[in-house]
């Protein structure tokens, strides 16, 4: 059986990561921004599950199921943060949430 | 009781007071007074402030407390900080219970369960040894921040701050766990021993200096030092005065404290890779903290940079050998933590809660106003600036004297220039304090009421430590220097 080297697992972590950062640069609207953060937390999870393969460990799997929880804690209150922003601004793009500025 | 008991006494205690005030909360009438909860509260993180205490004791007489597979390391260094945190919890929460006007009291339960929530958070990431614990307490920290940092409901400014601080925080997080993750990978460990351990014998070092680099980027948002601060300012100015007072302090000092951990534990070969990252980081921060405050005519913002350039200050005492950068950087969090919460108590104070007095030409004439106030203001801010007698004199001459020890002589002169640019902004707000106002700000001045009890308390508790760390700075900086010791003893066990 062939396997898949363990670097493809960590490269694709890595651009996953990467365009994660692009996205949360790059993108105006809160929800995409949000969701760009969770692909870079998806990048995390899948570098930790790689290298438990790699060490033969279960702590990194055991890593990616806290990761995961703390991700959909972390979610609940961000989007309930998004809907307090649209009711008193009545909009999702950050470059109108400008209020607070030198 | 168990040791796993005894090593989670103060943070077992907060968790049940929150919970209790959560289970109490409805029970209370609609629009009735929260003040009973408020003072549950302060009582059960005076409680975990005494149960760290007598871990102290413990801890004194049979050595390092661990509990939960060695998960959770209990020594002087991370009591130093849960006293510090609790310190700063009943500080702040003393401070808050007159912040709710009438119409916002039925929210003022949850406000105090959060302020315990995150204490939680922050006592453990102080005294975890093990970094899947320290990324559940920053994320109980943090997200009780988020949370607290918009408790303004329906203030547009307040879900802007809150917005900010989550998106942003959140973006930190996934760099921090990211360093992990390549720490994991390069020695196959995620306890911060074990990383040490791996760290040292590893053969491809590319990997254990990309993960060091991740998770200082993680934490350098965490403690906003530059060029991670961008967060700040706007997040200090929309968040509620008394929140601001705690995360400016309490989530900086569990960050702190994971920063030296981690760094002098788990990387201390690594140092003459680190060292001068973080020295740049310090300069920076000061630095840019520093001319940002000159610009700013908002007070909040003002104290927001101001944080900025003091967690620069503080990271200069990363630069000195272990024992040194310990004790000092313990010694400067607490100074920095007594008088930047006793400045966010004044504020709250005076600004309450639909913030009325935000700018400097707000609080111009304040000392013939409310002359008790503007006098606790005048105090905290000379410490900011380091004067004599105050705690913020000696932590800043502990700090730059310790990086002169260490070799490091322009980072202490570009630190002691910039304590000089720093004295302008302050002393703008210093004598706007004392000046004669303009007509104008008096008749719109709102009429001034008397300081409530528990916030009094907090200020005097908050002055006298001001006081006391720059009076006898020597008997706390033994306290800390215990706390420096055992972390070196540890190291030095593993090798």
């Amino acid at each position: 059986m062939i396997t898949v080297p363990i670097a493809y697992y960590l490269i694709l972590a890595a651009v996953l990561f990467c365009i994660g950062i692009a996205a949360f640069l790059i993108k105006r609207n809160v929800i995409t921004i949000f969701m760009s953060i969770e692909l870079m937390l998806n990048a995390v999870n899948l570098t930790f599950v790689a290298f438990a393969h790699v060490w033969r460990q279960i702590s990194g799997q055991i890593f990616v199921f806290f990761v995961m929880v703390v991700a959909a804690a972390e979610a609940a209150v961000g989007l309930a943060i998004i809907i307090a922003l649209f009711r008193t601004r009545r909009t999702l793009n950050v470059d109108e949430v400008d209020m607070l500025k030198n | 009781m168990s040791t796993n008991l005894l090593a989670l006494l103060p943070e077992l205690i907060l968790t049940l007071t929150a919970i209790l005030v959560m289970l109490l909360e409805p029970l209370l009438a609609v629009g009735a007074s929260r003040k009973p909860l408020g003072w549950l509260a302060i009582l059960g993180s005076l409680g975990s402030g005494v149960a760290a205490l007598f871990q102290l004791r413990v801890v004194h007489a049979l050595g390092t407390l661990t509990g939960f597979y060695g998960t959770i390391q209990v020594d002087a260094f991370s009591i130093f900080f849960h006293l510090l945190i609790a310190s700063i919890v009943v500080t702040t929460l003393l401070a808050s219970l007159d912040y709710f006007p009438p119409d916002q009291i039925s929210h003022a339960g949850e406000y105090f369960a959060l302020v315990l929530f995150g204490a939680t958070g922050m006592m453990f990431m102080t005294s975890s040894a093990e970094l899947l614990m320290v990324f559940i307490g920053l994320e109980i920290s943090s997200i009780s921040t988020y949370i607290l940092a918009g408790f303004r409901k329906g203030r547009a400014t307040a879900s802007e701050s809150a917005i900010k601080y989550f998106l942003l925080g959140s973006f930190a997080t996934a760099f921090f766990l990211y360093g992990i993750a390549l720490c994991f990978g390069a020695t196959g460990s995620t306890t911060i021993a074990g990383i040490g351990a791996g760290l040292a014998a590893t053969k491809t070092p590319l990997f254990g200096w990309l993960a060091v680099g991740m998770v200082l980027i993680g934490l350098g948002f965490k403690v906003s030092a530059a060029p991670f601060h961008v967060w700040t300012p706007d997040v200090y100015q929309g968040a509620p005065a008394p929140v601001v007072g705690l995360m400016s302090t309490a989530p900086k000092a569990a960050a702190f404290a994971v920063l030296l951990r981690f760094l002098f534990e788990a990387a201390p070969t690594d140092r003459h890779h680190w060292a001068p990252l973080i020295a740049i980081m310090a300069v920076a921060s000061m630095t840019i903290g520093n001319l940002g405050a000159l610009l700013q005519s908002d007070a909040k913002r003002l104290l927001a940079y101001s944080s900025i350039a003091h967690a620069g200050y503080l990271l200069v005492a990363f630069t000195a050998p272990e024992p040194l950068a310990v004790s000092t950087a313990c010694f400067y969090t607490a100074a920095y933590a007594a008088m930047n919460v006793g400045a966010f108590v004044v504020l709250t104070q005076l600004s309450g809660f639909d913030e009325r007095l935000r700018t400097i030409d707000d609080l111009t004439g304040l000392a013939l106003r409310r002359p008790a106030l503007a006098a606790f203001l005048a105090f905290f801010l000379l410490s900011l600036i380091g004067i004599p007698f105050t705690g913020g004199f000696f932590g800043k001459f502990y700090v730059f004297s310790a990086a002169v020890h260490s070799g490091y002589t322009w980072l202490a002169i570009v630190g002691l220039a910039n304590s000089g640019l720093a004295c302008f902004y302050y002393l703008r707000l210093l004598t706007a304090l004392y000046a004669r106002p303009t007509t104008d700000t008096i008749g719109d001045a709102p009429t001034p009421h008397c300081l409530s009890i528990p916030a009094g308390l907090a200020l005097i508790a908050t002055a006298a430590a001001t006081l006391l760390l720059g009076i006898l700075p020597n008997r706390i900086l033994s306290l800390t220097q215990r706390a420096a010791p055992s972390t070196v003893a540890q190291c030095v066990m593993q090798k």
